[in-house]
């Protein structure tokens, strides 16, 4: 197997150049490993080599970023190599930030496969952690030792395309990509060893860490309903009849806008349900049990709602992504706002 | 209370004129077997199969996987309630087949039952695959609801597996292990210092087809209760429900629950396993909201210090997983939450329907979405009619050279939420 060509990149510190007063250089290339690259060639054995080093200030890459990625890029280009790293850049700030960005660049750019390292609080993880890569590193130089396998390993397999593991096989920093993998022990172990460790005070690490949930406030409460204009949304997938815009009965991709000015009840055999998260039968049955409109139009007629908005709005939530649900919304919202609606009843099933 | 399990090792299974258990070998009589089955009026056919581990063997689509188990001492019978009379189980002793499960296949809802692999990629990820497995499969009368065909199949795996163990009955155990619950005066002065643990065991319980049994009682008609980890083990609780394969708990897994396994290995050592609060996960909010209030308020009762939760099903249940965890914290109670995840195809989506901050220590039985291949096997136990509309299969899943693909989901047990796998996720 001929040995994969590595591109390293590294900052003026760890090319022994300088420290702070020196962060201002150029980018500069240099044939074969430079600093920590020897480490990295060592690790790599027959596997792999570095043939070039590229190095560059922090200072100069943070101030010229698009003059400083694009000459990088052009090196990193002239060497056809099969593999990218960059770093590791541990806790240091603004090298975090250029191995991140550099690293981004080439993967995305160049599509050649690439990877870095750095410590979790790095803000070039931050930034970067679901574009590519990053191994995770303690948060100095001290770490050079444990960080290099990993980012070796890591490297080759990418360059190498073969399949890889979760974060925590591998060592990267999670990513949001959910990757399935065996453990060592059983599931029931591990939650009696976690809690244990819990109930003790100690340190323990969840394997799925909880996602932040878009909380939304309910707006005011309506003072005088009688003059409010009230619309009806539902994500229980209530449609006219043959569901013309075919809406998913899972994981939908769209929402319906439909008119029902002149209609005073869904109970006919005008609407049905599309959702395939529930018996359908009730809601093919009479529509008005998951999107009131009968209801409602009673309260007006009564005086007690102002007028039902003319339109009704409708999903199926039957697994659907948040992301697309949550775009719905907004697309809804804004519509309704920009129409005078006071209030919504969301109904869902 | 106490009780002795006593394992029998059974390394093979046979038919044979004569059931008996001889040198670890375990014979069946079919015919007698079937004859016992087909009393029951709503079934029209039932035959028996035999697989083993290692054998090019797709067994589908699956229903309950059940371990013959006899009651050779104390009070009642195995699967009180339903094969004996309700009497309170968990003391004394039990003889336990191990090695041989029997399955019942058929295809009652049809996309909610499931597949299990012998050989191949798939056995990696059902624990079904390492045990000889006797399989019942069942045919329905014309006519006959689905949730007729479900109780006759029900019925019909709990009395093989009853009428198996009965082999066992005067037979010497290979190996016994003990386990016991002492009661709460008593525990807190044998072990001052250890911290008090509890196990909320959640039972799915969303509806018809959807139901759990404890002492022949549907779950979904109970408050929250407490439940000895010992009568577990005798049956108390089985499946009756049809969700998704990869995480619905089989009897098998109520009979074996690795949460209570790993809780009485800590028991009197580094913890104090008080108990175990069982409540359901019904559809409704107000449902929902009392049986969580009442799980915290029988742990805060039971003054535990710290919980494992364990769920049934995904999405909707989500939530009753969610209310708990978060009303356990809030009493103060630290508490340890097993899942799994619905991550989609390519892992990147939200992976629960619910989220608090409080469920910092969570436990996942993996990705059930992950997309999975199974070559063509050379034999079907079953039938492979209903694998485009198994939950986890799509239009075009069953491939023409008999080969699968699929998600992660259709494999019996695949992602347990009792955290009886190593399958987990990153």
């Amino acid at each position: 197997m001929t040995k994969l060509r590595v591109v390293h990149y590294i900052n003026q510190f760890f090319a022994q150049i300088g420290g702070e007063e020196m962060a201002h250089i150029e980018p500069e290339k240099r044939e074969g490993a430079v600093g920590p690259g020897a480490a990295f060639n060592a690790e790599f054995g027959e596997q792999a080599e570095i043939v070039a080093t590229i190095i560059c200030g922090d200072s100069y890459f943070g101030e010229n970023m698009d003059k400083a990625k694009e000459t990088v890029l052009e090196m990193v280009k002239a060497e056809k190599p099969d593999l990218f790293i960059a770093g590791p850049a541990f806790n240091a700030g603004r090298y975090g930030v250029a191995c991140a960005t550099i690293t981004a660049a080439v993967k995305e750019e160049l599509g050649i496969p690439a990877i870095t390292g750095m410590y979790k609080e790095n803000p070039g993880a931050d930034m970067f952690k679901d574009k590519v890569y990053i191994i995770s590193t303690r948060d100095s130089a001290a770490g050079m030792r444990k960080a290099v396998p990993p980012m070796a390993k890591l490297g080759i397999k990418l360059a190498r395309g073969e399949e890889i593991g979760a974060s925590s096989q591998e060592g990267y920093l999670p990513n949001g990509v959910r990757v399935n993998f065996f453990e060592e022990e059983r599931g029931a172990a591990r939650a009696a060893k976690m809690l244990v460790a819990k109930l003790a005070g100690k340190d323990f690490t969840t394997e799925y860490p909880m996602p932040s949930f878009d909380r939304v406030e309910p707006g005011k409460a309506i003072a005088d309903m009688s003059k409010a204009t009230i619309a009806l949304v539902t994500s229980g997938g209530i449609v006219p009849k043959h569901n013309p815009d075919h809406i998913e009965s899972s994981n939908a991709s769209k929402y319906g806008e439909y008119d029902i000015a002149d209609v005073n009840d869904l109970c006919c055999d005008g609407y049905e349900t599309a959702h395939g998260g529930y018996d359908p039968v009730y809601a093919n049955e009479d529509a008005d049990r998951v999107l009131p409109v009968d209801v409602i139009r009673e309260l007006v007629s009564e005086g007690k709602i102002g007028k039902l908005y003319d339109k009704f709005y409708t999903t199926v939530g039957n697994g659907t992504a948040v992301a697309s649900a949550k775009k719905f919304g907004e697309e809804i919202g804004k519509k309704l706002k920009a129409d005078g609606v006071d209030a919504v009843i969301l109904t869902s099933t | 209370m106490k009780l002795q399990l006593g394992y029998i090792e059974i390394s093979n299974v046979e038919f044979a004129e004569k059931s008996e258990i001889k040198d670890g070998v375990l014979y069946v009589n079919q015919e007698e077997v079937i004859n016992e089955v087909l009393q029951d009026e709503h079934l029209k056919t039932a035959r028996l199969e035999i697989t083993k581990p290692g054998e090019s063997c797709r067994i589908t689509p699956v229903k309950d996987v059940i371990q013959p188990r006899v009651k050779v001492e104390g009070r009642g019978g195995v699967f009180p309630g339903w094969m004996h009379k309700v009497d309170t189980v968990g003391s004394g002793k039990t003889h336990v087949l191990r090695g041989v499960n029997v399955v019942t296949a058929g295809k009652i809802v049809g996309f909610q039952e499931g597949i299990i692999d012998m050989s191949g990629p798939g056995a990696d990820y059902t624990p079904f695959s390492q045990f000889n497995n006797l399989v019942l499969v069942v045919e329905p009368k014309d006519g006959i609801h689905p949730h007729q065909y479900e109780k006759a199949a029900r019925l019909a795996g709990l009395k093989t597996a009853t009428m198996l163990g009965e082999l066992a009955r005067d037979l010497k155990p290979d190996e016994t292990e003990e386990f016991e619950t002492v009661g709460i005066k008593e525990g807190i002065e044998k072990y001052p210092d250890l911290p008090r643990v509890g196990y909320v065991m959640m039972l799915q319980s969303q509806g018809l087809l959807h139901d759990t049994y404890v002492y022949g009682v549907d779950a979904k008609q109970s408050l929250t209760t407490m439940i000895m980890p010992t009568e577990t083990m005798d049956g108390a609780i089985i499946s009756g429900n049809c969700v998704s394969a990869c995480d619905k708990n089989t009897t098998f897994h109520h009979q074996n629950n690795p949460v209570i396994a790993e809780l009485f290995k800590l028991h009197g050592k580094s913890i104090n396993f008080v108990g175990v609060i069982i409540t359901n996960e019904n559809v409704y909010l107000a449902d929902k909201m009392r049986s969580s209030d009442w799980t915290a308020k029988l742990a805060e009762f039971l003054q535990l210090d710290g919980a494992i939760v364990s769920q049934e099903g995904f999405g909707n249940p989500d939530t009753d997983l969610i209310m708990n965890c978060k009303k356990l914290e809030e009493k103060g109670i630290k508490t340890v939450i097993i899942t799994d995840e619905y991550a989609g195809q390519d892992g990147k989506s939200q992976s629960l329907a619910d989220a608090d901050p409080a469920a910092d220590a969570v436990v996942t039985g993996g990705n059930a979405n992950m997309v999975i291949k199974l070559p063509a096997l050379d034999r079907i136990i079953g039938m492979t009619d209903y694998v485009n509309v198994i939950a986890g299969g799509h239009d075009g899943s069953l491939q023409a050279d008999g080969s699968i693909e699929g998600e992660l989901q259709m494999i019996t047990g695949a992602t347990n939420e009792m955290g009886f796998n190593k399958l987990s996720a990153r």
